[in-house]
C-alpha cells in the first residue's frame, strides 16, 4: 500500500539531489544550446557586426538591417515566395507521395524489402553524394535528363525551371523520409481494427480513408509538423546546387550567404535568422496548441 | 602613364593607392629622421644574430608546420605537395602537414577559420583582404622572412605590405586573364586576332556561322562573370575607374556603370547560352572540345587541358578595345601567395617554409607542376616555362595596369552578397539595366557605411 504523497520533505537527500539534477541539467542546456543562441541572434540582428573582433566593439543600428531587407535587398522576396512554394509541394505532392508509398508497401506488393529500401535510400546517402547525382542527371551539356529526351532545358541554371527540378530532387528525399515514419505507424495499427472493417463490407479506399487514418492521428500530426518544419529549413539541396542562388533563394540560403560566407555580414544575416524565427514561431505556436488540446 | 620596360615596373603599378600614400608619408618622415634610420640600421646589422633566433632559423628546423592550401583542383594540389615534399626532404626533421580545403568553401570560411585554429601557413591573395587581415591581426607578420628573399622586385614586397608597413605576405604566382583560344581552331577557320569589340562581334558572327558557339561561358559559381564585368569596365572606363569603383568611391547608378552592362548585352548574344547552370570547367572543356571558338577567363583554363600538344595548342589575347582613348593595355593578373597565423604552433619552422615558398627553387616546382601560372620570383627558371607561361610573362609585363580581381578588390561582402546576384539577375535579364544599377547603388551604400 503507497503512502499518500505528503510533498518534498518526504523525499531522502538522494532523492532530492536527483531530482534537482534532472530539473537543473536540461534547463541548463535548453538554455544554453536554444535560449542563448536564439535571443544572440535576436540582438545581433539591430547591429552590423563584421564577426571579427570583440563583442564590445559591436555597435547598434536600429532597425537597418529590417529596412534594409525589406527595401533594397533584391533576394529576400523571391526567398519568401520560394519557401512557400517549397512548403506548398512538400505538403501537396511529397507528403502525400510517401504515404502512399508506406500504404502499398504495408499492403505487401511482391519485393517489399527492395522498395522499402530503395525508396529510403535517398534520405540515407549522403549530402554531397545527393549533390553529385542530381548534379549527372540535369547537367545541361553533360547531364543524363538532356541526354535522354535530346532536349537543351537548363535544368539548373534557368530560374523559372530551377526551382521545380529541385523539388522534385526534394520530394524524392522527403517522400521516403516520410514513407519510413508513417510505415511505422501503420505496422502498430491493430489487425483487428481491419478485420472488422472487411466484415462489415467496407472496400479497401473506405477502410483507409474512414478507419486507419482516423486511429493514425497521433502520427499524422508527427508527418505534418515533420513537412512543415523540413520545408522551413529546406536548404542542403539547394546550398550543394548553386548556394542559393539564381532562382533558388531561399531564407535559409540567404542567411548562410551572409553569415557564414566571406561576406561576414553577420548582423545582416541575423536580422534574416530572425525573420526565419519568426515565421516558424507562427507554425510551432500553432502545433503546440492542436497537441496541447488533445491532452 | 608609359608602358613599365621589366617585370619590376610592372609590379609596382599593382600596389594599390592606399599604399602609395602610405609610402609618401613614410618618405616625408623618412627625410627628417634619416640619420635615425641610419642608426637603427646599424644597430639592427650588429645583433643579426638574435633576430635570425627569434626570425628565421639558418639551421635545421624540427616539429611538424602544417599548411593549409585551398588549391584543390588536381594538378595543383599535387604541385603545392610536390614543394612541401621539396622541403621535407631538406630539412630532415620536419614534416609538413598538408590541409587541402575545396576552392571555394576556403574562401568562403575564410573568417571563421582564421579565428578558429587555423593551420601555421596558409595560401591567401594579395590585395583589399590580406591587407584587412592584417588590420584585424588576424594574420601574422612576415617581415623577418621577407628579409632572407631574394628575387622579389620592391613592387612585390610592396604588394605584400600590409596598412601598418610590414609584410603579411609571400607571394608566389600569379596568372593573367584574357581570351583564350585553340591556335589550330583559329588556323583551320582562318580567323584573326580581333583588335577591337567590332571585330570580336564579326569574328563572333563567323563562329556561329561554322557552327561554333563563340565565346564559351559558365557563371554557376557566381565569381567567373565577374571577370568579364571587368574586362568591359577596363575598356570603356579605364583603370582609375575600376579602382574606385571598387573602392567604393564611385556610382554605381552611374551612366559608365551603365555603359558597361548595355555593351555586355550586345555581346550576351555570342555568349554560350544558359551559362548559369555551367561551371567554368564545363566551359573550359567546350573549348578544349573545340566546340566554343574562345573562352574569356583566367590562364587557370589551361588546366582543363591535356599537357603537351594540347596546351601548346592554348593561346590567348586581350581583351579587344572598345574606346580608342582608354586603349586596351589595362589587365587583371591576380596574384596567389601564402601568409602565416597569428603566433604560429611552429613558429621557426613556419617561416622557414615560407621563405622557401618564396624562393625560385619552390616556385620551379609548382610552375612545371602546373603550366597554367607564372612564378612572381624572378629568380624561377624560364626556360622551363611552356609557350603559354613564357606569353603570360610578357603579356603582364606588356601591360600599363593591372587589377587584382573584382571579389580581391572590393569589399568581400558587396562582392559576394550583392554582385554577385546582380550580375547573375543582369544575365537571366539584361533588359533592365536601370533598375539593376539602382538596386546595385543601394545596396552599395548601405553595406559601405558599415
Amino acid at each position: 500500500m503507497a503512502r499518500k504523497y505528503k510533498g518534498i520533505d518526504q523525499l531522502s537527500t538522494r532523492d532530492k539531489i536527483v531530482v534537482g539534477l534532472m530539473v537543473v541539467v536540461p534547463t541548463a542546456l535548453v538554455l544554453w544550446l536554444v535560449w542563448v543562441p536564439a535571443i544572440g541572434s535576436v540582438l545581433l540582428s539591430f547591429t552590423n557586426w563584421d564577426g571579427i573582433g570583440p563583442l564590445s566593439g559591436i555597435k547598434s543600428v536600429g532597425f537597418q538591417n529590417y529596412v534594409d531587407i525589406a527595401t533594397i535587398y533584391p533576394p529576400f522576396w523571391p526567398a519568401i515566395q520560394h519557401n512557400l512554394i517549397w512548403l506548398g509541394v512538400m505538403f501537396l505532392i511529397a507528403t502525400p507521395l510517401g504515404m502512399f508509398f508506406a500504404i502499398l508497401i504495408d499492403k505487401g506488393v511482391r519485393g517489399t524489402r527492395f522498395y522499402q529500401t530503395s525508396i529510403y535510400l535517398p534520405v540515407v546517402l549522403s549530402l554531397a553524394l545527393v549533390g553529385f547525382i542530381w548534379q549527372l542527371i540535369y547537367s545541361r551539356d553533360q547531364g543524363l535528363l538532356n541526354a535522354i529526351t535530346g532536349g537543351s532545358t537548363d535544368w539548373y541554371g534557368d530560374p523559372s525551371v530551377n526551382l521545380w527540378a529541385v523539388l522534385v530532387a526534394a520530394t524524392w528525399r522527403h517522400s521516403g523520409y516520410i514513407m519510413l515514419l508513417y510505415l511505422a505507424g501503420l505496422k502498430g495499427v491493430d489487425p483487428s481494427l481491419r478485420e472488422a472493417a472487411k466484415v462489415d463490407g467496407a472496400t479497401d479506399r473506405q477502410t483507409f480513408f474512414r478507419v486507419i487514418f482516423p486511429v493514425m492521428r497521433p502520427i499524422n500530426l508527427i508527418v505534418l509538423v515533420v513537412t512543415f518544419i523540413e520545408s522551413l529549413r529546406a536548404f542542403d539541396l539547394v546550398w550543394v546546387i548553386n548556394r542559393g542562388r539564381n532562382g533558388l533563394e531561399l531564407i535559409s540560403t540567404l542567411v548562410t550567404q551572409n553569415v557564414v560566407g566571406e561576406a561576414s555580414r553577420i548582423g545582416f544575416g541575423s536580422a534574416l535568422a530572425t525573420i526565419m524565427l519568426a515565421i516558424s514561431s507562427v507554425l510551432v505556436v500553432g502545433y503546440l496548441r492542436i497537441v496541447m488540446k488533445e491532452d | 602613364m608609359t608602358r613599365p620596360t621589366n617585370e619590376a615596373e610592372y609590379l609596382a603599378r599593382l600596389i594599390p593607392p592606399s599604399l602609395s600614400g602610405v609610402d609618401r608619408r613614410t618618405l616625408l618622415r623618412g627625410a627628417v629622421g634619416i640619420g635615425a634610420l641610419l642608426g637603427a640600421g646599424g644597430l639592427a646589422a650588429c645583433s643579426s644574430d638574435t633576430t635570425t633566433a627569434t626570425g628565421v632559423p639558418t639551421g635545421a628546423v624540427t616539429g611538424t608546420v602544417t599548411a593549409g592550401s585551398n588549391q584543390s583542383d588536381a594538378v595543383s594540389k599535387a604541385a603545392i605537395q610536390a614543394v612541401m615534399d621539396a622541403f621535407a626532404k631538406a630539412d630532415s626533421g620536419t614534416t609538413v602537414k598538408i590541409n587541402t580545403i575545396d576552392h571555394n568553401s576556403f574562401q568562403a570560411n575564410i573568417n571563421n577559420y582564421l579565428q578558429g585554429a587555423p593551420d601555421d601557413v596558409f595560401t591567401w591573395f594579395s590585395g583589399y583582404r590580406m591587407r584587412f587581415f592584417a588590420d584585424k591581426q588576424l594574420a601574422g607578420d612576415v617581415s623577418d622572412v621577407w628579409t632572407k628573399i631574394t628575387g622579389m622586385s620592391d613592387a612585390l614586397k610592396k604588394a605584400s605590405t600590409a596598412d601598418d608597413g610590414k609584410q603579411y605576405f609571400v607571394s608566389a604566382t600569379y596568372y593573367p586573364w584574357a581570351i583564350f583560344y585553340r591556335k589550330s581552331v583559329f588556323k583551320d577557320k582562318g580567323y584573326e586576332v580581333p583588335k577591337t569589340l567590332d571585330e570580336l562581334n564579326t569574328l563572333g558572327g563567323q563562329m556561329k556561322k561554322d557552327g561554333l558557339i563563340p565565346i564559351a561561358f559558365g557563371d554557376k559559381d557566381g565569381w567567373p562573370a565577374m571577370g568579364t564585368f571587368d574586362q568591359l569596365n577596363l575598356r570603356i572606363n579605364g583603370y582609375d575607374f575600376h579602382v574606385s569603383l571598387m573602392a567604393g568611391k564611385e556610382s554605381w547608378a552611374d551612366p559608365k556603370v551603365e555603359k558597361v552592362f548595355d555593351t555586355w548585352a550586345g555581346l550576351l548574344p555570342i555568349h554560350q547560352p544558359d551559362a548559369l547552370g555551367r561551371t567554368w570547367q564545363e566551359a573550359a572543356q567546350s573549348l578544349q572540345q573545340k566546340k566554343s571558338g574562345v573562352y574569356l577567363l583566367g590562364s587557370f583554363v589551361a588546366q582543363q587541358f591535356g599537357k603537351g600538344a594540347e596546351q601548346e595548342d592554348l593561346d590567348f589575347f586581350t581583351f579587344p578595345e572598345i574606346d580608342p582613348a582608354i586603349g586596351a593595355d589595362a589587365i587583371e593578373a591576380p596574384i596567389d601567395g601564402w601568409m602565416m597565423r597569428k603566433s604560429p604552433k611552429n613558429e621557426g619552422a613556419a617561416n622557414k617554409l615560407l621563405a622557401y615558398l618564396g624562393s625560385p627553387e619552390s616556385r620551379n616546382i609548382v610552375v612545371k607542376a602546373d603550366p597554367s601560372v607564372i612564378a612572381t620570383n624572378d629568380g624561377a627558371d624560364e626556360a622551363a616555362y611552356t609557350s603559354l607561361q613564357k606569353k603570360s610573362v610578357e603579356f603582364v609585363k606588356s601591360a600599363k595596369s593591372i587589377a587584382q580581381f573584382m571579389d580581391r578588390d572590393t569589399r568581400p561582402d558587396f562582392a559576394s552578397t550583392v554582385m554577385i546576384p546582380a550580375i547573375q539577375t543582369f544575365l537571366k535579364n539584361p533588359k533592365d539595366i536601370d533598375g539593376l544599377t539602382n538596386s546595385i547603388e543601394a545596396q552599395k551604400k548601405s553595406i559601405f557605411a558599415s
